[in-house]
């Protein structure tokens, strides 16, 4: 690998122990993908911000690295955290817990890290551009800004994406390279998929068989992609474009989650895999490669459904919700449930914060919470202490949150249409046998 | 009867112990429990199994990438593996193997060992029988 003075320069110490750290993280990834240079990155995404995961050996080591001095040198973005930042008690998180939650946040934010707290950072105003450099982490927004945004990055593991944002560079390899962002396995989808739920249900099965490659779909009818909408939404924007994006995002954590799936390309809609992306003698869905045939998304509707009937708490946003999924939750509930009746089963909407203002001032945010539902900004059920909560019982339509549940969250899952998740934080019930 | 593989240095190291094997990836974030040092992924060929003190085999990581942390936890609470042997790496793993100062070597064919086998790895070779 060739490094320049700089580079060569940061590895041996000359901009502090801090910087050096951070380099011999990049370059051992450099050596081990035999990249030829470094690339400088145009933002990042930091993982490993929930307390509950790093755990005091992960915040020490955070905080050694800060008092060593790291800071970043470009606009980074940081993952959801285990709780709601300001209504952490509503959400019956313990103080001791939230202390040191905070604590984690702190360390970041003194390292020059915007304390954003979302997996959805291309919500809040962290939007690489077609052919940027990134390098982010939290495979959901990964599999965002390649696939949905054209932009590159590889799946970052929270210290090397730190590493990146603090040295300022990246190796040149994966997904960075022409090559790489080749499919290599067409998906041809034969079933209807309509509602984000199917769109999960999709990407769980496609990435269990993909495993880290990338797929190639055919045969999905989506909207055009709306250019520059994948933030929170302007004025204009179609009904149908913001489907399009939480369409996508929906699918992608799926595929990031049931396989490794990091790039995915939808034929006639994702930017590569348009006219106006494909790039002159790279064939981006090759000849030969192997084939899926998706007949029915049954598979995966039964994987992800335990038999349970009462439903202790529904959960929506996996991936953060947008501003368009928030209003869908506020809909279904004033259209199905008597105004002033409250939900039986608990509700959490994750979204960013910035969301979640936006949300307030539509009046959307206060229409589930009059319900009982929580709208929770900055935290994740993923990643939250749900060992000190009382649920049993999960609902959701995001097949990566029915996918973790179990093994993460210790909870029973049932999987489904938004639809069925309201209906099921109505009654508290999620009946095995309904149309 | 000692036989050798060659692999190719990810980190650095010396290591001897035990083998533990599979032949199916591990996500270390929610698939080895930080507490414990147990494999806890249900239906991995490996759960209930503890990581700890082994030379841990298997085809490349998974999952989350938060898992370098839990490979750093691990090792900091004296429950991490003595090395980790892949087929192919990946970042997660290989990020976690440098700074928990973990020896690590990829580009191996794992299908030669198994569990239980006593293991030597000495920088990009191990021995094993």
């Amino acid at each position: 690998m060739r490094l320049t003075p700089e580079e060569q320069g940061m590895l041996a110490g000359e901009q502090g122990r801090a910087t050096q750290r951070a380099m011999e993280i990049i370059v051992t990834l450099g050596h081990i993908y035999e990249a030829e240079r470094l690339l400088d990155v145009h933002s990042v995404q930091v993982a490993g911000v929930s307390y509950r995961n790093l755990g005091e050996a992960g915040l020490e080591f955070l905080r050694d690295w800060a008092a060593e001095g790291a800071r970043v040198r470009v606009p980074t973005t940081l993952n959801p955290a285990g709780m709601d930042l300001v209504r952490w008690q509503h959400m019956g998180i313990s103080q001791e817990y939230a202390r040191k939650q905070l604590e984690t946040i702190e360390v970041y934010a003194a390292m020059g890290i915007q304390p954003t707290c979302t997996c959805a950072p291309y919500l809040v105003g962290n939007v690489p551009g077609y052919g940027e450099h990134i390098a982010w982490s939290e495979s959901s927004a990964v599999v965002y800004a390649n696939s949905v945004l054209g932009a590159r990055t590889n799946r970052e593991g929270g210290p090397s994406a730190l590493a990146a944002a603090i040295c300022g560079r990246t190796a040149e390899y994966g997904l960075h390279c022409d090559a790489n962002r080749r499919a290599t396995l067409r998906v041809e989808v034969r079933c209807a998929v309509c509602g984000l739920d199917e769109y999960a249900a999709l990407g769980y099965l496609v990435g269990r068989d993909v495993g880290g490659g990338v797929p190639y779909f055919v045969g999905l009818s989506m909207a055009p992609l709306d250019a520059g909408s994948a933030d929170v939404p302007q004025e204009g924007t179609s009904q149908d474009a913001l489907q399009t994006h939480d369409a996508l995002k929906l699918l992608g954590a799926a595929l990031a989650s049931s396989g490794a799936v990091a790039l995915y390309h939808v034929q006639g809609v994702t930017p590569e895999a348009c006219i106006e992306g494909v790039r002159p003698g790279v064939d981006l869905c090759p000849c030969g490669i192997p084939r899926l045939v998706i007949e029915s998304l049954e598979p995966a509707i039964t994987a992800l459904n335990a038999s349970v009937e009462s439903i202790d708490l529904v959960v929506i946003g996996c991936p953060h919700a947008s501003l368009e999924e928030l209003r869908q939750v506020a809909t279904l509930i004033t259209a199905r449930s008597p105004r002033g009746q409250r939900l039986v089963s608990d509700l959490w909407v994750t979204m960013p914060r910035r969301v979640r203002e936006q949300g307030e001032a539509l009046g959307l945010v206060q229409v589930i919470e009059e319900a009982g539902g929580q709208v929770i900004a900055d935290g994740c059920v993923v990643v939250a202490p749900m060992q000190e909560l009382p649920y049993h019982t999960l609902a959701t339509n995001s097949a990566k949150m029915a996918s973790y549940a179990l093994p993460h969250a210790g909870l029973q899952v049932r999987f489904g249409s938004l639809e069925r998740c309201i209906n099921a934080a109505i009654t508290g019930c999620w009946p095995t046998h309904q149309p | 009867m000692l036989q050798s593989l060659r692999g190719r240095v990810v980190v650095r190291g010396q290591a001897e112990g035990l083998a533990l094997v599979s032949d199916k990836p591990i996500s270390f974030l929610g698939g080895v429990d930080p507490e414990t040092g147990l494999v806890i992924e249900r239906g991995h060929p490996l759960e209930g199994r503890s990581v700890a003190g082994r030379i841990l085999v298997f085809p490349g990581g998974k999952g989350s990438t938060v898992g370098s942390y839990i490979i750093y936890r691990l090792a900091k609470a004296g429950l991490g593996p003595q090395a980790i042997i892949n087929a192919a790496s990946e970042p997660i793993v290989a990020v976690g193997a440098l700074i928990a100062h973990i020896p690590m070597v990829d580009r191996v064919d794992i299908s030669c060992l198994r569990t239980d086998m006593r293991v030597i790895l000495d920088g990009e070779v191990i021995h094993f029988e």
